[in-house]
């Protein structure tokens, strides 16, 4: 991955910055230009919530390169409170205790190691809550 | 607008071809469809191709394999929608010969992706996905695609075997195709004990990686007799659609929302409904895609696509046959030609030239390719003229 897309990503990646339709409410991350619900162009800077829920999810057996150390580790498509939904690693739980329904909270973590060049690439994972 | 039909089909052998550059390979293709329709020119071409830039290092397709098809000079662009390219392509050239901008179109689709690494193909192939906000997660095409098939089986009690049956349904068809690039038949317990991929998908659910192309001519409905001899097989509808590229952006994580509208515009154009169609191409690039697939495209009810295929529904001789050429799954899936080679299957079935594999008394076929995990879909309705 090139520096400067890396860069520029960093206010989603770290800050979970996104924006709030003024309209219709929908939440958008990463945030548009336009809503996808209703048209408008107006947003108001939020912060993704931090809670969320498993609403589905796998186990990712055979990784692409940057991942393979990692591997077995689980990928599932989590609805944080507020609708925004997020594909995330579910970290930090055996891989058979995990389920959908499952409440989760977003952390940062190192996500992957990008190429020879070693660039430590950083984001948000989630783990379980009791 | 013209109607428009298909007079030339061809194909390369599928598989790996490391002996063949990709021009050599479209080539074989584009020759064999223009001899099969007997025309001595092309007005125009669209290629479809995934990314050739990341497979071989090399982009500007649409003018090197016209220089290559020894057409240069005409018009010729490139076509690219992830796996749909071919898909979208053939629409460009129906478009183009019903407008009446052209008269003879050339549609072609080839992939060469054996000339990389398997990782470097795999990282080729996630450029299809959200790079940013899926891939960079770490999740696979397998695990997108997991993670429906999951969700089929929470909600509609779907099982594991039937999901192993698209797989022996499609290896069993492709058995009978000679240029499938697996033809040979394979058990469900050989697809439940093989190595898992993502859960709960197993290798022997996913489609292979493959060099190959396929070839079609379009031409005005009206001129095609003075070309052919064969069967005129006419396009009666054509539909496209987008959705969310991201599959966590959709409001259902197995249904696909972009092959409903597309169906719903072809069937339309075409004045048909499912119940009308004698046997379909789908795009099983994983064995859980077929399931809701045939679903969307309205086979069957929701939630019924696993007993579709355990219950031999659509296998050959079944209510309506699915994959007759062995699909993605058997046939290889080389991705910007897939598209391209549905049409040839239909084309050959509805003129009873596929042999072993003939749906007796086909009369209308229909064809659906998609991109990615459904971000992009086209669907096809051919008719006998
Ligand atoms: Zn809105």
């Amino acid at each position: 991955m090139f520096p400067a897309r890396y860069w520029r990503e960093i206010p989603q990646r770290y800050r979970l910055e996104a924006e709030k339709c003024k309209r219709c409410g929908r939440i958008c991350f990463p945030p548009r230009s336009k809503c996808p619900k209703c048209g408008s162009m107006e947003f108001d800077a939020v912060r993704l919530s931090e809670g969320g829920v498993v609403r589905t999810f796998t186990v990712i057996r055979v990784a692409p390169s940057q991942f393979s150390d990692q591997a077995p580790y689980a990928v599932g498509i989590v609805e944080l409170d507020g609708g925004v939904k997020i594909t995330t690693q579910i970290v930090d739980c055996p891989l058979d205790k995990i389920h959908v329904g499952q409440k989760v909270r977003v952390e940062f973590r190192r996500i992957q190691e990008d190429g020879s060049a070693g660039i430590l690439c950083y984001g948000y994972k989630c783990v379980p809550v009791s | 607008m013209r109607e428009v039909a298909v007079i030339g089909v061809g194909m390369s052998q599928w598989g790996e071809l490391w002996k063949k550059s990709l021009r050599q390979i479209f080539v074989d293709a584009a020759l064999a469809a223009i001899g099969d329709a007997g025309v001595d020119k092309i007005d125009s071409m669209y290629v479809g191709c995934m990314s050739s830039g990341l497979f071989v290092g090399q982009e500007h397709l649409a003018s090197l394999l016209a220089d290559y098809v020894g057409v240069a000079g005409i018009s010729a662009a490139r076509v690219e929608s992830a796996c749909a390219s071919g898909g979208v392509a053939f629409r460009s050239g129906y478009i183009e010969v019903a407008s009446g901008i052209s008269d003879i179109v050339l549609v072609g689709g080839v992939e060469k992706m054996t000339d990389v690494s398997g990782d470097g193909a795999t990282y080729a192939l996630a450029t299809a996905a959200d790079q940013e906000y899926e891939g960079y997660q770490g999740v696979t095409f397998p695990g997108l695609y997991a993670m429906m098939a999951s969700d089929h089986m929470r909600r509609f009690g779907t099982t594991r075997e039937q999901i192993a049956h698209v797989a022996v349904k499609n290896h069993k068809h492709g058995a009978m195709n000679p240029r499938a690039q697996y033809p040979y038949e394979i058990t469900v317990d050989a697809v439940l004990k093989s190595v898992l991929v993502a859960d709960p998908l197993r290798i022997l659910d996913c489609s292979p990686i493959t060099d190959g192309a396929a070839a079609v001519i379009l031409c005005p409905l009206d001129a095609a007799k003075k070309f052919t001899k064969k069967p005129l097989i006419k396009v009666t509808g054509s539909g496209s659609s987008t959705d969310t590229i991201a599959l966590h952006d959709r409001e259902d994580f197995c249904e696909f929302a972009a092959t409903k509208r597309a169906a719903e515009r072809a069937y339309k154009m075409a004045g048909v409904g499912p119940s009308d169609i004698s046997l379909a191409e789908v795009h099983d690039c994983f064995t859980i895609a077929e399931i809701c697939v045939i679903e969307a495209l309205g086979f069957v009810e929701r939630g019924e696509g696993g007993k579709a295929a355990e219950s031999g529904l659509t296998a050959l001789g079944g209510r309506i046959p699915v994959n007759t050429s062995g699909g993605l799954k058997s046939k290889g899936h080389p991705v910007g030609a897939t598209g391209v080679a549905q049409i040839v299957e239909i084309t050959e079935q509805l003129r009873g030239e596929s042999g072993k594999r003939q749906v007796k008394g086909a009369r209308r076929g229909l064809t659906q390719n998609m991109g990615g995990t459904g971000g992009s879909t086209v669907v096809h309705i051919l008719e006998v003229a």
